[in-house]
């Protein structure tokens, strides 16, 4: 007996996901950058994210989701690492302890005021990391059904 | 602040040149050129704090300008600055030795980004002075171990992870669980800190526990006696210079928190945790030896003989005296670089007779001259003959022990040395001296091998030289020793500038 194929596009999660998908990344975005006072944060974000790419991959398949994404999702978490690993560097060139919270202010004429931050550029590489982590377990599970 | 990035650079190197080779994980030759030139940095960097720790004492550096004993501190004693010397030069050595022999298919999993994360981690367990912290690397480069461990995906390897990964995994959770009964008791996790408390602490039997538990979880990881198994079980199924760099650092980082924990935390009791250590060192040699003469694959009895030789480096902290703690780092040093070594050289073994059994293997000697030559140095070293660094190391302890009138564990240490005498002499006798046993196995296509005989050249090159300016090893083992044994000096340089 053959493995049943997985193949049962719906006709309704295919056009809800199509509404969902721009919903949930902009949703792990505002979670990405309340989370430094708030709830919310790097971790979390990240997961929703890696949440609205697994969708497109039930709603469609394997290879749009893939596509979706654009770059391997190992090369996420290495992209995600390095950023959070460059957060440590700023604090030594004003003479500080490395890893040393660096904030910089920037008023900017739509946004109004706005705080830019190491702790701001660790918390984005670990969302990076976290969809690369996830949509790495993901891929390897869903290449395993798809061959 | 000018000088104490040194202390973070051997950490924030590979882990920021793991990333970013993360990044290029399908570019082949950016992947190795990442590696060689990025241990080559690590190796920089730590030759730099070795040499600023031993000119200007111990180094502190407050991560993020949160004051100890809030928040974290990396610290640079002279041993941890060894150690760090040590894991830098191995890891430059294996990234040399990986250019040749790790295959694409490897490098596509991701063989060097571990890399770069286990000597992360390694580092970073030797330069932090916080124990939570020293937990979350010790984790750090399990995660990296468990995944180069089970590179290639053969039989063999996943029945030794398995093994590996489980008593590893009960270490572990002994280390966290002894953790959170020394918060509950002190509310610290400095270790400065927690040294200073505990002696204020009314129940004393209680340190001694949670003393025992630290000694049980660090003695799974350096694979001392009882709970050894794991490391015969997983060491020779790896790549070869993945081995390489298991034998050499892994279990030494177990040794290193040992020697940290007994000499800074928990001396209270020396009565009972250093002789129970002491025991544990006589049995762990024993065993391993004993072991080891059993075996006839050669990965199979290097292993056995890495626990035998952690039994010397337990030896040296269970005597508890100057001279003991001088010869255990001692040894830690040359052990360390005579294991890899002889690992490395039994991959090229492997590659020129075609194979990893002494039974099959044979004439090596007559074919390649070059290769025997490799071999017998670090052999030699590791039973202690002199004038190679291994009978430095074993004298130092044995003069050590005659000191105190530890006669019996001596005994057994000469012993143990002629054990491991008599398997070297077997390797050789096997591998290299006799002739070609028929059918000869299939050797493989002969490749250019220059690299790899040039690694383990400097790797032969480093015990020689151990041996002949032993003074010099000796002088930096010296200050190592006096630095464990008056705590206070750690105790300041950790605490003494945030009461300031």
């Amino acid at each position: 007996m053959k493995p049943r194929r997985f193949n049962m596009r719906s006709l309704i999660l295919n056009t809800g996901s199509s509404l969902l998908l721009p919903l949930l990344v902009l949703f792990s975005l505002f979670l990405l950058f309340r989370g430094h006072d708030e709830p919310g944060g790097g971790f979390i974000g990240g997961l929703v994210a890696a949440a609205a790419v697994a969708l497109k991959l039930f709603a469609e398949d394997y290879k749009a989701a893939r596509d979706m994404l654009r770059v391997h999702p190992l090369q996420l978490v290495g992209i995600g690492l390095v950023l959070a690993a460059l957060a440590a560097l700023p604090a030594l060139f004003f003479g500080q302890s490395f890893f040393t919270a660096q904030w910089w202010s920037v008023d900017l004429p739509i946004f109004g005021h706005l705080k830019l931050s190491t702790p701001l550029l660790f918390d984005i590489g670990v969302f990076l990391g976290v969809i690369g982590a996830v949509l790495t377990v993901v891929f390897t599970l869903a290449e395993a059904e798809h061959s | 602040m000018d000088l104490e990035v040194l202390v973070a650079l051997p950490i924030i190197i590979p882990l920021l040149l793991g990333a970013i080779s993360l990044t290029v994980l399908s570019n082949h030759n950016a992947q190795r050129w990442i590696g060689a030139v990025g241990t080559a940095l690590l190796l920089f960097s730590a030759t730099a704090l070795l040499l600023q720790t031993k000119e200007h004492g111990i180094q502190v550096l407050e991560v993020g300008s949160w004051p100890a004993p809030f928040g974290i501190v990396l610290v640079s004693d002279m041993l941890g600055a060894i150690m760090v010397m040590l894991a830098s030069t191995l890891g430059f050595i294996t990234a040399l030795y990986s250019l040749k022999t790790i295959r694409k298919r490897f490098e596509r999993f991701g063989y060097y980004p571990l890399l770069h994360l286990l000597l992360a981690g390694v580092n970073g367990a030797f330069l932090t002075g916080d124990i939570f912290n020293l937990y979350v690397w010790f984790e750090v480069l399990l995660v990296a171990s468990f995944a180069l461990l089970i590179l290639g995906g053969e039989r063999a390897q996943m029945e030794g992870a398995i093994k590996y990964v489980t008593l590893n995994l009960l270490s572990s959770a002994l280390f966290l669980t002894a953790i959170g009964l020394t918060y509950g008791l002190v509310g610290t996790l400095n270790m400065a800190d927690i040294a200073v408390k505990l002696g204020s602490v009314d129940d004393q039997k209680m340190v001694t526990v949670i003393g025992s538990l630290f000694l049980i979880a660090f003695a799974i990881k350096a694979a001392a006696f009882p709970l050894f198994f794991w490391l015969p079980a997983s060491y020779h199924t790896p790549q070869v210079a993945v081995s390489a760099i298991f034998a050499g650092l892994l279990t030494k980082v177990g040794v290193y928190a040992l020697y940290r924990v007994f000499t800074l935390i928990f001396t209270a009791d020396t009565g009972f945790t250093h002789e129970v250590l002491l025991w544990m060192a006589v049995f762990t040699m024993l065993t391993g030896v004993l072991g080891a003469a059993a075996q006839f694959e050669i990965r199979r009895i290097l292993s056995f003989h890495s626990i035998s030789q952690i039994g010397y480096m337990m030896l040296g902290l269970a005597l508890f005296t100057p001279l003991a703690l001088i010869g255990g780092i001692f040894y830690i040093v040359h052990h360390s670089i005579v294991k890899s070594s002889l690992f490395l050289t039994s991959g090229l073994i492997y590659r020129l007779g075609g194979s990893f059994e002494l039974k099959k293997l044979g004439g090596l000697y007559r074919k390649h001259p070059g290769l025997a030559i490799l071999f017998f140095i670090p052999a030699l070293s590791l039973a202690g003959v002199p004038p190679l660094s291994g009978f430095f190391a074993k004298f130092i302890l044995i003069k050590a022990g005659a000191e105190v009138d530890s006669w019996w564990a001596i005994g057994i240490a000469l012993l143990v040395g002629l054990l491991t005498l008599y398997s070297m002499i077997k390797i050789w006798n096997e591998a290299f001296w006799k002739a070609t046993p028929e059918p000869t196995p299939p050797v493989p296509a002969p490749t250019r091998n220059v690299l790899i005989y040039f690694s383990i050249g400097i790797l032969a090159f480093i015990t020689v030289a151990l041996g002949i300016f032993a003074q010099s090893m000796y002088e930096i083992a010296e200050i190592a020793a006096s630095q464990l044994l008056n705590p206070a000096a750690y105790i300041e340089a950790v605490l003494g500038r945030g009461s300031q």
